[in-house]
């Protein structure tokens, strides 16, 4: 059964790496847009060190992780929800139901190999670019890699958990666009992806915190930018595992009722 | 006076292709997708354009609708040089792309027809006489206010048909009409072309892959392979080159030995199904009668020979 | 109704016309999705908003940024937002040009007696993009109400100038990444980082950016001439690559000169296509 699973985020790797040239092109567009927002940084957190606990060098660090993960844990959609919500659409779903594995896990391992291929292929080379270029905090300690790598796996878990169930809502609305539009949206601004969360004012910051977006850029950052290490670091992962777990389980129950809906309509 | 509406002369396209070989490096060779094709149709004649795919057809079309640009030679239609005036030429031509909807999809059908008649800038009365000719030959009157979505695949290329034809264009090109069609939506878009060349004199160029389609609309096929013309002429004499088989697939009621029947070859038996090959120009009925006093037979259906087998036949004969 | 050669001034016109009438097919097309369309309306508008709530969240904790304040941000962001969706409203459906090539559908406009370039721009209108040009109104709109700046004739006229202007730009920009799809058809996202990058880069104050990158914008891509540098003129503000303050006369003809050149490069590349099929 885990080989099977493997076997299909191996396909969801390989389906990815075949567009070279896009690849390519989306690595440029990563880059410009990568330097943009670290000016921008910079002019703020020149006039405010230590704005939000950052100094200056890890808050450009921020800049370029956005970038880095931006695909990988698909901050502006582009996962394998599309696919998911045209199947539901075209009705070809229904072979996806029959076929002798769990639907969530399927489409699960579809997308972890989807986002191995986007860290790789689109995230690395801005990351290097922006090393380059900028004076950026990067950890003194080997083992804060691995630590922020799992992160990394948790925050695209819960990612897809989300767009999962986001997805699934086209079995019951006939355009599926404008919810996942909203829902990409959300994650855009609630992961940290335009301003850091720390930075975020009062309640506002608490609540974007707390929701399940940050686990995917905020907290994998806090990771590799040393400020969560120990018990802070279990706390991390606990609280990503945490929400991948529920909303893990919501997408279950909502795909147990779209199951008997199909069964009933008969395909 | 019937003049040369379509002129081919050595007409050549050739492709630069770019191939993956290994995992980084990248070939480039040329392909020669069209190498010196000559033809001419004259006003009022009905041609298939037929070929194996990858032959150099759809190349050839583009070419002659102003899509592409040849490489070498010289192409007319209707006087114009494609290439040089296509938008002066797209008021002139109809096309019909198979798998390429020009329709609207969300839209009523007629609304499909408004834009065209104002994007072709056709005179009101012109527009006017032409839509309802083809509503009433197409038999499109109940379909005009339905979303295109809505339609079947038949409707929907009558509906493409009729929109390819509302400017009145002298020659009407068609990409593979019928692909895809019932029985019974295939007879009446063959029907409709037939009359709409008699009465109206359009020069029709289609490609297809049915040879039902050529057999009762063309009275001459230009068949092209590799790039080049291999037979230019009267369809009976691909026929005779290719000495085309139809096939009579069979069930019967529980298995049986092959069927020994006379100019009947049993291509392959598969439990009580049974294909029977028989020569195309034969009729069919004779045979199944025969069948059905001797075996207990449970179903039938007469499969035509594809313009594929007719061409390979056709080399085979050729070269022995 | 035949053998008519239309000259250059009667294509433009008969590219205009068809353009409006392929528009409107498409703005009834949507309306069959009511509530759709109202989604992803509001999305658009709430998209953008998201970048501006960004900007003021930086603003609480700062009295400026690169030494502007936050109307005269709010200044360059109105006026590069409305004048981008302007440009995407209107044209921004180029931008589907390879995928076209690729599936083959390119054919089908080729075969029509008008301008591809006008029926590519036409191509899937988008009614809902006007939530940008929205939201940047309400933004410049802001802007205007709350920045301290003398206001003459002058500076009022080259506000609408300004936008006008900088749509055009940002429409040679499509268009131009569009012709460049010609050759890569895989290549849409680099067209990204001109215009939606571009606009982010224009919300932000110059004189955040290194020199080169300004330079680079002004002289190369010329996308500084959206806002940047006749805000110098209307703010009343130094550029911070010593430009003489005359060049906040230049966006009309800097944006004349990148959509002839966007032009011709379409047209180089529409020929490519003609010659290679691909």
């Amino acid at each position: 059964m885990v080989r099977l699973y493997a076997r299909v985020a191996a396909g969801g790797f390989r389906r990815y790496a075949t567009y070279r040239v896009a690849t390519a092109a989306g690595v440029f567009t990563n880059t410009v847009f990568g330097f943009i927002m670290a000016y921008a940084y910079i002019a703020l957190w020149e006039q405010r060190p230590q704005l939000g606990g950052y100094d200056l060098s890890q808050a450009v660090t921020f800049v370029w992780l956005g970038q880095t993960l931006l695909m990988a844990c698909a901050l502006m959609g582009g996962g394998v929800e599309d696919e998911l919500i045209e199947r539901i659409r075209t009705g070809d779903i229904a072979v996806d139901l029959y076929r002798p594995a769990d639907l969530q896990l399927w489409w699960l391992a579809c997308d972890l190999g989807r986002a191995a291929f986007h860290l790789l292929g689109r995230g690395l080379v801005p990351l290097l670019v922006g090393a380059l270029a900028f004076d950026l905090a990067l950890p003194s300690s080997w083992w804060t890699w691995p630590a922020f790598l799992l992160s990394v796996v948790l925050g695209v878990v819960v990612g897809f958990a989300v767009r999962f169930l986001v997805a699934l809502s086209a079995f019951w609305l006939l355009d599926g666009a404008g919810v996942a539009q909203m829902c990409w949206l959300a994650g855009l601004f609630f992961s940290g992806m335009l301003l850091p969360l720390n930075v975020f004012p009062g309640v506002l910051g608490e609540v974007a915190r707390a929701l399940p977006w940050s686990s995917l850029l905020q907290v994998p950052a806090d990771v590799l930018l040393g400020e969560r290490t120990g018990w802070e670091l279990a706390g991390a992962y606990a609280f990503q595992a945490g929400w991948a777990v529920v909303l893990l389980g919501a997408g279950r129950l909502v795909q147990a009722a779209a199951t008997r809906r199909v069964v009933v309509q008969g395909g | 006076m019937r003049v040369d509406v379509i002129e081919v002369d050595a007409v050549e396209k050739v492709f630069d292709v770019r191939r993956r070989a290994g995992r980084l490096r990248r070939e480039r060779h040329r392909v020669r997708a069209v190498d010196g094709v000559s033809f001419t149709v004259r006003s009022g004649e009905v041609v298939g354009y037929i070929g194996p795919n990858g032959a150099g057809k759809s190349t050839t079309v583009k070419m002659l609708t102003g899509i592409l640009t040849p490489s070498a030679g010289r192409v007319r239609v209707a006087g114009i040089d494609p290439s040089r005036e296509r938008t002066r030429l797209a008021r002139r031509i109809g096309v019909v792309f198979g798998q390429r909807s020009t329709l609207w999809w969300d839209l009523p059908l007629r609304d499909s027809y408004r834009l065209i008649h104002r994007l072709y800038r056709v005179p009101d009365a012109v527009f006017r006489a032409n839509l309802e000719r083809c509503v009433e030959l197409l038999d499109l009157a109940p379909l005009l206010e339905v979303p295109v979505r809505q339609l079947s695949l038949g409707q929907r290329m009558r509906g493409e048909i009729a929109a390819a034809l509302l400017h009145d264009p002298e020659v009407l090109y068609l990409d593979e009409p019928t692909i895809g069609l019932d029985v019974v939506s295939k007879a009446r878009v063959r029907g409709f072309l037939r009359d709409l060349n008699e009465e109206r004199g359009t020069t029709v160029l289609l490609t297809t892959h049915d040879l039902t389609d050529i057999e009762q609309l063309c009275g001459r096929v230009v068949v092209i392979d590799h790039g080049r013309v291999v037979y230019d002429g009267a369809l009976g004499g691909l026929h005779e080159a290719g000495e085309s088989e139809r096939m009579l697939v069979v069930d019967l009621e529980r298995e049986f030995a092959p069927v020994g029947l006379a100019g009947v070859r049993v291509v392959r038996v598969e439990g009580p199904r049974q294909w029977l090959a028989f020569p195309a120009a034969r009729s069919a009925a004779p045979l199944v009668a025969e069948l059905a006093r001797r075996y207990p037979l449970v179903d039938l259906s007469v499969r035509e020979p594809d313009i594929e087998a007719v061409i390979a036949r056709m080399y085979a004969g050729r070269s022995a | 109704m035949r053998g008519r050669v239309p000259r250059r001034g009667v294509r433009a016109a008969d590219g205009v016309r068809a353009y409006g009438l392929i528009v409107g097919m498409w703005v009834r097309s949507t309306m069959a999705y009511r509530l759709s369309f109202a989604m992803t309306a509001f999305g658009n508008l709430a998209a953008t908003a998201f970048d501006f709530v960004a900007i003021l969240l930086m603003f609480s904790h700062v009295e400026a940024l690169g030494g502007w304040s936050l109307p005269e941000v709010a200044f360059l962001y109105g006026t590069t937002s409305t004048a981008f969706g302007l440009a995407d409203l209107v044209l921004g459906s180029v931008d589907r040009l390879g995928r076209r090539v690729r599936d083959g559908t390119l054919d089908v406009l080729l075969v029509r007696p008008v301008p591809v370039l006008a029926q590519v721009a036409a191509d899937r209108f988008a009614l809902r993009r006007l939530g940008r040009v929205v939201q940047g109104l309400l933004v410049l709109g802001y802007a205007l109400a709350t920045v301290e700046v003398q206001w003459t004739p002058g500076r009022v006229a080259a506000v609408p100038l300004m936008v006008l202007c900088g749509g055009a730009l940002f429409a040679a920009v499509f268009v131009a990444g569009a012709a460049f799809q010609f050759f890569a058809q895989d290549a849409a996202e680099v067209q990204n980082a001109f215009t939606y990058g571009g606009n982010t880069l224009l919300q932000y104050p110059p004189s955040i950016f290194a020199k080169d990158l300004v330079r680079g914008v002004t002289f190369v891509v010329p996308l500084a001439f959206v806002n940047w540098v006749p805000a110098m003129y209307v703010l009343g503000r130094q550029s911070p690559i010593g430009l003489p303050a005359w060049c906040a006369l230049l966006p009309p003809f800097v944006a004349a000169a990148a959509l002839a050149a966007a032009g011709l490069a379409w047209r180089a590349g529409l020929r490519a296509y003609r010659s290679t099929g691909s």
